[in-house]
């Protein structure tokens, strides 16, 4: 099985799906001739010409509001925000137009939005963000962040092929950081399926995106404890059978994500686990987040807002003491 | 290229479409601006009599923008209709029951209760339904357009706003995008003279139609309350964006003539200006007319109210929805496209329609 990068990944998911499927398009900024902001899509317009890969003018609504019309007709649009931050440009079609519309009338729209998400690179206040809460309060939409790039190509092929709206958050910290074996050809994986990253019996990390890698760099050796880690991979639908099993088998669970702290993922897992399992917990539920601020620019500045190893270690030992 | 206020010239050169339009046609344009307004009465008495939930918009007065262009549409063109063009959805083949079910919040409304008044597009007719963030069906219309370029297909997608959607930021995307890639797309603005409370003059500082010249694409205006002048101009423009033309923007100059909605005293509408267009009704223009040319006007009104009257009793007997399916279908299990549509307009009867589809 080749090694890949997560990058690789998803721009193999997006190319075999295009080559398979002549349904599916993508259309962005920048994605065309220049091969988008980070080069998902390099070589697209040469193989797929200017009609399947479209290089839009920049205009988010735009991006999102004619891959819903291109999707009702038939067709599988793959939207890309250049940065995960800029779909509060184009959120009022995706939150109220896609996410509504099989509600409303009954009518499917099966597009993809690809969201490069999240920090850790000195990209400020509007090229850092992880806007994945904002989502979860929009119903029908569905929501994925991949952790590593076997997840990141069979999530993606799911997505495409999936007959609602999802919203896929692939991190940039990722992108070429993580190397990872990767299946030849297309396959998809459940959209809705947790994945134990690591099995353990004393406490669970529950945690997604770029943020499963750091839980299992700061508890691989955490003075001999056991601890599982939970890779959500999926927002929407959430994995609640695998996030109450974690719990009632080590009784312990700490939530990491890299995203504001208030009204989080953490705090909707937190609700479930508090609602579904009190009588398994053997000590509070900790959430370690990003305070509730703007990611700042500055390196230091940065390294304090988003969660980093040693924050996870002292979570973990904390909670491991109670 | 150069915007044009002149009345447009039908495609066979005649000055009113007359030449495309048979004297059947004639009788179905009458009908269906007459059915529209009429079940528009109908659902206004039934919200009186509190039988329709929430508020209640119509698009009275400007019958003959909607009739007028959706006529122009072949089955496998694609709407996206505003709630003042309610006749679009009937010429698609929306029965009136439906449309006064869905207002009640019936099970057998188009949205099954899901969504309310005139929100509703049946996906097997072709329709997408609208949000109330209106200018965004611009963009939704500009993506049919989209996957009919792609595909090479010779289709149009046609969508309807009002002047109050040409000031959001969301319409110039659609115009830009539109003029970009020369998308097949009709876009019909009406200008219904208010946005809300809103007047012309509190919303552009220069005619929107004016701004189809630097998207670079054609706009023209045409009298939106005479019904031939916008089928005219709607049906040049389909043809144009069959024929790989592009986009055009057609300004019908309307008014408004019920308050935005049902709870709308309209105390700002000037009562000379509502007087001006009172004596310029769509309907009543037509009918004399046609009657001018020997149509048989009094049959077709006898036609719609007894069409009215069995899809009323039809309508109040729908049953309300199920409460425990209030959070059914948020996901779809499987993507099925919009399905075609209903086109009366002569020219698409089925003998011809091989040679436009």
């Amino acid at each position: 099985m080749p090694e890949l990068t997560y990058l690789q990944a998803i721009s193999d998911a997006l190319r075999e799906e295009m080559r398979a499927d002549e349904r599916v398009f993508c259309l962005g900024e920048d994605i065309g001739r220049f091969g988008g902001a980070f080069k998902v899509t390099d070589g697209f317009i040469e193989e797929f010409g200017p009609d399947r890969v479209w290089d839009t003018p920049l205009a988010e609504s735009a991006i999102v509001g004619t891959a819903v019309g291109a999707a009702v007709e038939g067709l599988r649009p793959v939207c890309e925000m250049q940065f995960a931050d800029f779909i509060s440009c184009g959120f009022d079609q995706l939150v109220n137009v896609a996410a509504k519309m099989h509600y409303r009338q009954g009518l499917a729209v099966p597009i993809t939005v690809r969201l490069p998400s999240g920090g850790g690179f000195s990209g400020g206040p509007f090229h850092s963000q992880n806007p994945e809460a904002w989502m979860l309060q929009a119903p029908g939409l569905k929501v994925v962040a991949p952790s590593t790039p076997r997840d990141a190509k069979g999530l993606l092929a799911a997505a495409i092929q999936d007959p609602n709206p999802v919203v896929y958050l692939e991190h940039k910290h990722l992108y070429r950081r993580t190397k990872g074996e990767v299946p030849e050809g297309r396959y998809e994986l459940p959209l809705g399926e947790a994945r134990i990253a690591r099995e353990g019996t004393d406490l669970s990390v529950i945690a997604y995106g770029a943020m499963v890698g750091v839980a299992l760099e700061a508890t691989e050796d955490l003075d001999g404890a056991s601890v599982e880690v939970l890779d959500l991979r999926s927002l929407v639908p959430l994995d609640t059978d695998a996030i109450l099993g974690s719990v009632r088998k080590t009784s312990k669970v700490v939530i990491l994500h890299e995203a504001t702290r208030s009204c989080g993922v953490g705090a909707e897992v937190a609700a479930l686990i508090a609602e579904n399992a009190f009588e398994d917990l053997d000590g509070p539920i900790v959430r370690v987040t990003a305070p509730d601020v703007p990611i700042p620019f500055s390196p230091p500045l940065e390294r304090a807002v988003l969660p980093q190893v040693d924050n996870v270690k002292e979570a973990c030992r904390e909670l491991l003491a109670y | 290229m150069a915007t044009t206020t002149a009345r447009p010239a039908a495609l066979d050169g005649s000055e009113d479409g007359r030449g495309l339009l048979t004297r059947d046609d004639r009788a179905r344009l009458y009908r269906y601006m007459l059915l529209m307004r009429a079940t528009e009465e109908r659902a206004l008495t039934l919200y009186r009599q509190g039988k329709v939930p929430g508020s209640y918009y119509d698009g009275h007065g400007q019958e003959a923008v909607s009739v007028g262009s959706a006529y122009a549409l072949g089955p496998r063109d694609r709407a996206c209709v505003l709630h003042r063009d309610l006749g679009a959805h009937l010429i698609r083949g929306v029965r009136p029951g439906r449309v006064l079910a869905q207002m009640m919040g019936r099970a057998t409304g188009i949205t099954g209760g899901r969504d309310g008044n005139m929100h509703f597009g049946d996906r097997h007719l072709g329709c997408v339904g609208m949000v109330s963030m209106l200018p965004d069906m611009a963009l939704v219309a500009c993506g049919l357009g989209l996957a009919f370029q792609i595909r090479r297909e010779p289709r149009v997608a046609m969508t309807w706003f009002g002047e109050g959607s040409t000031a959001n930021g969301v319409w110039h995307e659609a115009m830009n995008v539109a003029g970009i890639r020369r998308l097949p797309v009709v876009f019909v603005l009406e200008n219904n003279q208010f946005a809300y409370s809103t007047p012309n003059d509190h919303e552009f500082a220069v005619d929107p139609v004016e701004r189809a010249t630097g998207y670079g694409f054609p706009g023209i205006k045409v009298d939106g309350n005479d019904v031939e002048a916008v089928f005219s101009a709607a049906a040049a423009a389909c043809e144009r964006a069959r024929t790989g033309g592009g986009p055009t923007l057609i300004e019908c100059d309307t008014m408004r003539m019920h308050g935005h909605g049902a709870h709308d005293d309209m105390r700002y509408v000037p009562p000379e200006l509502l007087e001006h267009w009172a004596a310029r009704d769509p309907v009543e223009a037509y009918e004399a007319r046609l009657a001018a040319a020997g149509i048989d006007t009094a049959a077709i009104q006898a036609d719609v109210r007894a069409e009215l009257e069995r899809d009323t009793e039809w309508a109040l007997q729908q049953p309300m929805p199920d409460p425990p399916t209030a959070t059914d279908g948020v996901f779809a299990e499987v993507a099925e496209p919009l399905g075609d549509g209903e086109a009366p307009w002569s020219r698409w009867s089925p003998d011809r329609e091989a040679t436009h589809a």
